[in-house]
């Protein structure tokens, strides 16, 4: 769906930013809306995700991990396939083309798990902007490798030592030097959150996933899943997979939140499944916040889903009910992470074990006849050490 | 609607032909108690209008030290309700203006009626919210309408000629006018396009105009005053009061404002 032109999808979505910034999110709307419609923009976008990013992704139908299972055939869309490891290139590259034909020096971008950012710096270095890159002081300690990734890139990293010290902190910094410097630089948004049109946006340049998926299943299996399971932080990755199937009602879409140490610790990330609407970075979005409209700090074994917002199209599909959401706590995932190394070789982020630790209960509820996509939407290279400290508690 | 304290300080001031000057505090900054002694004191030294600023986890128009002072304010467990009852009790003791500026979850979630109407019933005289720009506005204005409360709204250097005139057309109070392109704080340039934004607003509004952001030094107010009916300072209200006592911040930052009063009402 669009959502109005004021950017709402229902009750939620808007443009909750300082005054300052307006007249830059009009700019943009406008400026995304004639690239939208120019085909050489389109082209050239195409050009980079099939030359440059390796799409389309396989689907790949995973036997082993479906005979553990032992029920539904499970299906991997192998996003930690693209370049740079993620789905995250494909929205940078996107908007990184946007910003240069929208006259542009300078790109900046939160980060949590570093894969947004990663993915950031490369369109900088491929475009030649200069980028800045703020990332939580947390997140900068558990992903070292991506801080490394980055500054190889040329990118600055900026660690934010504010709040909890991750994606949401890295945000609000990054909204701070955007209004600050908004006159030349360009804010790219890595998930389908903030102001409108950054879900829209984000969205779009995200959902060759589910137009890949949709055509590779068709040809694999005859038809269309039965299931598709994403994980859930921002929402970028999910949106990308189900906005292809929304009218699609016999596919049943989940998400799939970080329920961290289990949601009824409070010590988690389930902002759909916990949270009620309120206002952050830009949209009115399901939050988790305490009474008094306090954000509350949240917590993720994967700093990719580390965040108490949600994209505002998210919280309309949960009301609306055409996805259901669900959680994966932190044990969850490290277990999921473990048996798709085991089973298939493959190391998944941890934000995509999430996706994996429901699609293996989902699947054994089921018999071979159905079938579960899972959006596998990064590689877990940048976790193991992480997971290796897990292991080692 | 208009007609109340903040209508009344600015005709006062066009009376005498003054500048006024408009101070910030986040409150339970460092704590309540405090809080009310530095808006009596403000008062007392000549502040014509109070802003009372409600600590919110993600002050995202916020430079380091109102961030700094709104986790600090939150940590001691200030809530709205209680920056109400402060309100409620200053207005026994000042007739002085005083204006709420929160984001705007901390009011979704107080509800927007139950503030307007709280608010109102506690005597303050006006509402700010940083984040909530005119197409957002609609409903919060016509609760703050009805209930007697100012909505004062913010134009920024960035702001298009043609969002200046729809801001001014619904603009209650004042039109603050934000004086960089930037977040809060102490900073010794402004934008080159502030004057060009203050003749605008006046083209479409009778209202007061406001500057304020950044705004620490003498030689700044020599520049900005004339462009503007009142300055807004915060940041520097602050910092005054970190690394204080409540005596000592109190007599600080009723010298600040005494001085920016004379040097306001010299020019």
């Amino acid at each position: 769906m669009l959502p109005d032109e004021r950017g709402y999808y229902g009750a939620f979505g808007g443009r909750y930013v300082p005054e300052t910034l307006m007249s830059a999110l009009e700019e943009l709307g406008q400026a995304y809306q004639s690239a939208r419609a120019d085909e050489r923009f389109q082209q050239e976008i195409d050009h980079y995700l099939s030359h440059y990013v390796g799409r389309p992704s396989p689907l790949y139908f995973a036997a082993n991990l479906s005979r553990e299972a032992g029920g539904a055939r499970i299906y991997l869309k192998r996003e930690d396939l693209n370049h740079t490891g993620a789905h995250k290139i494909n929205n940078t590259l996107g908007q990184a083309l946007l910003a240069r034909r929208m006259g542009k020096k300078r790109l900046i971008a939160e980060t949590g798990a570093g894969q947004h950012g990663v993915a950031t710096a490369t369109a900088a270095a491929l475009f030649g902007f200069s980028c800045t890159i703020f990332m939580g002081s947390e997140d900068v300690r558990r992903q070292a490798l991506n801080v490394f990734r980055m500054r190889l890139l040329s990118a600055e990293v900026v660690e934010v030592a504010a709040g909890s010290k991750t994606l949401k902190d890295a945000m609000n910094e990054a909204i701070r030097d955007w209004v600050t410097n908004v006159e030349h630089t360009y804010y790219l948004i890595g998930s389908v959150a903030g102001p409108h049109p950054y879900p829209l946006m984000v969205r779009e340049f995200q959902s060759v996933i589910g137009r890949e998926t949709r055509r590779q299943a068709v040809r694999l299996t005859g038809g269309l899943p039965d299931y598709i399971v994403a994980c859930v932080g921002g929402g970028s990755n999910a949106m990308g997979m189900f906005s292809e199937f929304l009218g699609e009602t016999k596919v049943c879409l989940v998400g799939v939140e970080a329920g961290g140490l289990g949601p009824e610790t409070g010590r988690h990330a389930a902002t759909l499944s916990r949270g009620w609407p309120g206002v952050l970075h830009g949209s009115l979005s399901y939050l988790l916040q305490d009474v008094h409209g306090q954000v509350l700090p949240v917590h993720s074994v994967s700093a990719g889903l580390d965040y108490p917002g949600v994209g505002p199209e998210l919280s309309y599909l949960k009301d609306s009910g055409r996805v259901l959401f669900t959680t994966a706590t932190d044990a969850e995932a490290l277990d999921a992470f473990r048996l798709l190394c085991r089973t298939e070789g493959i190391l998944p982020a941890l934000e995509s074990a999430h996706a994996v630790a429901e699609a293996v209960k989902l699947a054994r509820t089921l018999t071979p006849a159905a079938s579960v996509v899972v959006n596998l939407s990064g590689r877990g290279d940048k976790d193991v050490e992480t997971v290796a400290g897990e292991v080692r508690q | 609607m208009s007609g109340g304290r903040i209508a009344a300080a600015f005709e006062r001031l066009r009376g005498r032909g003054e500048k006024g000057l408009i101070t910030f505090v986040t409150a339970g900054y460092p704590n309540l108690e405090t809080t009310r002694s530095l808006v009596l004191a403000m008062a007392d030294s000549g502040a014509d209008v109070i802003e009372l600023g409600v600590p919110f986890s993600d002050p995202l128009a916020d430079g380091p030290v109102i961030q700094r002072a709104s986790q600090a304010a939150l940590n001691t467990g200030v809530t709205l309700a209680a920056i109400l009852a402060l309100v409620r009790e200053l207005r026994r003791e000042t007739g002085v203006p005083l204006v709420l500026m929160s984001y705007f979850n901390p009011i979704l979630s107080f509800g927007p009626e139950r503030l307007a109407s709280a608010a109102a019933g506690a005597g303050a005289d006006g509402l700010i919210i940083p984040d909530l720009p005119l197409e957002e506005a609609g409903p919060v204005l016509e609760l703050a309408d009805g209930y007697g409360l100012d909505l004062i709204p913010l134009v920024a250097p960035t702001s298009t000629p043609r969002r200046i005139a729809a801001i001014a057309a619904q603009a209650r109070g004042f039109v603050y006018c934000v004086s960089v392109t930037g977040v809060t704080g102490a900073r010794s340039g402004y934008s080159e396009k502030l004057a060009g934004v203050c003749r605008t607003v006046r083209e479409h509004t009778r209202l007061p105009v406001a500057v304020g952001f950044g705004i620490a030094h003498e030689d700044q107010v020599r520049v900005l005053a004339p462009h503007a009916d009142a300055l807004i300072v915060g940041s520097a209200v602050i910092d005054l009061i970190q690394g204080t006592d409540k005596n000592g911040s109190v007599s600080r930052v009723g010298s600040l404002v005494v001085e920016l009063k004379q040097l306001l009402q010299k020019l």
